[in-house]
């Protein structure tokens, strides 16, 4: 993007270019030098129409039980086979992008929200404030994620947007970190000197010269914190907490009450994995490929990210 | 040196004091009243506003939020007392201690797994830059990290016993009764786990790889005439390798999460079975006595980290 010619080293075409134009460009730039990227966009975009359209897409109900086609492997019927009380697993699983879809996204968005407001306002003002946020940052993520997720759902209870709050709060303070270390870069640079010389409000500083000069890793962050999320929340699933039953949901399909089954009917484990897999595979491609072409200073810092699936 | 390590014990305080803060929080806004529970788990005591009163006085309840903190603390430092299990009326200490070794066993296990594959395909992968085996190294390292490992799990506890007859070992035996039969057990789950580790040490090799062999140090080395399996041996892995350590402090908090979930497919007597078998039974003393440990042990090992990391890099102790 053309905005972060302000950075020093960094020279971008300095060509006006149009919203529309730049979406454009990119696109272009993405099918061009990030095929993979490009596959993984797409496959995105069809995960996001399979979550919105699910009630279309599925030919039965989530919940909808044929009893005497229990166990039914893939047929012509049955795209994916049937489950132990006869619910038809691929209306399941597309049922289920939608759950992944709804906490996902959500989570995602109120993290970044989260990170932007912490990191923003630590990554400016520094000094004592931002040193005693720093260590509380620390305390927070010297916490396992999955062991908070679980010991909050033993207070909250399990539930959609119990899992959605604790997720954002989760993935919002560790993402600080990364926000903040954008806001440090961006904040030595002539034109915030500049409005700062001539009395421009803080808060015109923050919103008009800081956040529009670090969409870019916040963008990177949310493609890498969907993908976290959709993980988390499928094992949360996995383990019983998660969103509760008979909710589709792919951690939950994969959980321990129909693993007697499985046995019988191995596409009971295999088809919710393989949704999940694929999903966060081609968000991460995604991610990867927005990475190179819009913040080539993350490159190599983003693998410490990856380590909070 | 010592002024760095100074600096790093006095950063760990306020960690610690915050983290420990958060625990408190979690106890704090549990559902369920401690005197409730009390109350009707005693027969002979009739619900009144004296007896409630006088429990609370008991528990140290009628306190103001910041003296009851310093006797939670004191308990914990002092007595090394955790509370007691709702459940099993047991201490809490003891019994996350008796399943530490588990967890650590299995943890460690992973984290060997983890480097021994990772670090030769990284180092690969780095000097054939963009030929094929490094994309086949790098998807690998990105489906590695895409593939849920309860899933992993699910499909090599199901598929191999449909196909074969095949399941994984899983009667824990005592370590010393049989060592080897012991670390069978762990060595699937651990496989697992480690896999996912190595996906990340993969990349970030490879990425610390790259960057050295660009080094003036590598140039010279050539220039002398060194063989390559010399310079890349002695000269490159060698610093590439460092920032790599930082990373098994990272590792720590996502081996914690995963060992729960690993522990409950392959039915392993752990910290994470304690964990969910807690939360099952509301046992809230233990929930949070694990969460606490686990905050702790995670503070920790990222010191220890910290700490050779300067050891080993002068540049990271300079700093500041």
């Amino acid at each position: 993007m053309a905005d972060i010619s302000g950075q020093a080293g960094v020279s971008a075409p300095k060509v006006r270019i149009g919203q529309r134009g730049r979406l454009a460009d990119f696109t272009r730039r993405l099918f061009r030098e990030k095929p993979l990227g490009a596959f993984g966009a797409v496959m995105c975009l069809v995960f996001l129409v399979t979550g919105l359209f699910a009630d279309f897409i599925a030919p039965f109900g989530y919940n909808e039980m044929n009893p005497i086609d229990r166990l039914k492997p893939p047929s012509v019927e049955y795209f994916l086979g049937t489950d132990q009380i006869g619910r038809d697993v691929f209306s399941r699983i597309v049922h289920g992008a939608r759950t992944s879809l709804i906490i996902g996204f959500s989570a995602a968005f109120f993290s970044i929200i989260i990170s932007c407001v912490i990191g923003i306002t630590t990554g400016y003002f520094r000094g004592k404030f931002d040193m005693l946020v720093q260590r509380m940052v620390d305390a927070w993520m010297s916490f396992p994620d999955l062991v908070v997720v679980i010991v909050a759902v033993s207070v909250f209870g399990p539930g959609m947007w119990q899992v959605i709050l604790v997720l954002s709060l989760l993935y919002g303070i560790a993402g600080s970190r990364i926000v903040r270390s954008a806001v440090l870069t961006v904040k030595e640079n002539d034109y915030v000197h500049a409005a700062e010389s001539v009395g421009v409000s803080t808060i015109r500083i923050l919103l008009r010269h800081i956040l529009p000069n670090i969409m870019a890793p916040i963008i990177v962050l949310f493609t890498t914190r969907l993908a976290a999320v959709i993980l988390v929340e499928a094992g949360l699933s996995f383990l019983g907490l998660g969103v509760p039953p008979p909710a589709p949901s792919w951690g939950g399909m994969l959980s321990f009450e129909g693993r007697s089954y499985m046995f019988q009917a191995p596409w009971l484990a295999i088809m919710p994995g393989l949704a999940i897999t694929f999903v966060v595979y081609n968000i991460n491609m995604f991610g990867d490929a927005l990475r190179d072409l819009l913040d080539p200073r993350m490159r190599g810092s983003g693998l410490k990210q990856k380590l909070d699936v | 040196m010592q002024r760095y390590i100074l600096r790093r014990l006095l950063a760990v305080i306020p960690t610690l004091f915050f983290a420990s803060i958060i625990v408190f929080m979690v106890i704090r806004i549990l559902p369920g009243d401690a005197v409730d529970l009390i109350i009707k788990s005693s027969p002979f005591m009739e619900d009144s506003e004296q007896l409630r009163k006088e429990i609370e006085a008991d528990l140290g309840l009628d306190k103001p939020m910041h003296i009851q903190y310093f006797y939670w603390v004191r308990d914990i430092v002092v007595y090394r007392d955790l509370g007691t299990s709702l459940i099993r009326e047991t201490p809490v200490g003891p019994d996350i201690a008796e399943r530490v070794p588990v967890t650590m066993t299995m943890g460690i296990l992973a984290v060997v797994f983890a480097l021994a594959i990772s670090i030769p395909i990284g180092v690969y992968s780095a000097m054939k830059q963009d030929t094929i085996g490094d994309h086949v190294g790098r998807s690998f390292a990105i489906l590695g990290l895409a593939i849920p490992s309860f899933w992993l799990g699910t499909m090599i506890v199901i598929l191999p016993a449909i196909w074969w007859g095949w399941s994984p070992p899983s009667r824990l035996v005592p370590f010393f009764d049989d060592p080897f039969r012991y670390l069978s057990v762990f060595v699937t789950p651990a496989a697992i786990l480690g896999a996912s580790l190595a996906a990340v040490t993969m990349r970030m090799t490879r990425t610390m790889m790259l960057e050295v062999l660009r080094q003036d140090y590598i140039r010279t080395a050539r220039a002398k005439g060194l063989s390559e399996t010399l310079v890349v041996m002695r000269h490159a892995i060698r610093n590439a390798l460092i920032p790599v350590i930082t990373l098994i402090g990272l590792f720590v908090p996502y081996i914690i999460g995963g060992t729960v979930i690993l522990e409950r497919i392959f039915d392993i007597p752990g910290i994470g079975q304690l964990l969910l078998l807690a939360v099952q039974d509301r046992d809230y003393p233990v929930i949070t006595g694990i969460f606490l440990m686990v905050g702790i042990f995670v503070i920790s090992v990222n010191l220890i980290v910290d700490l050779s990391y300067g050891l080993l890099d002068p540049k990271v102790r300079d700093q500041e």
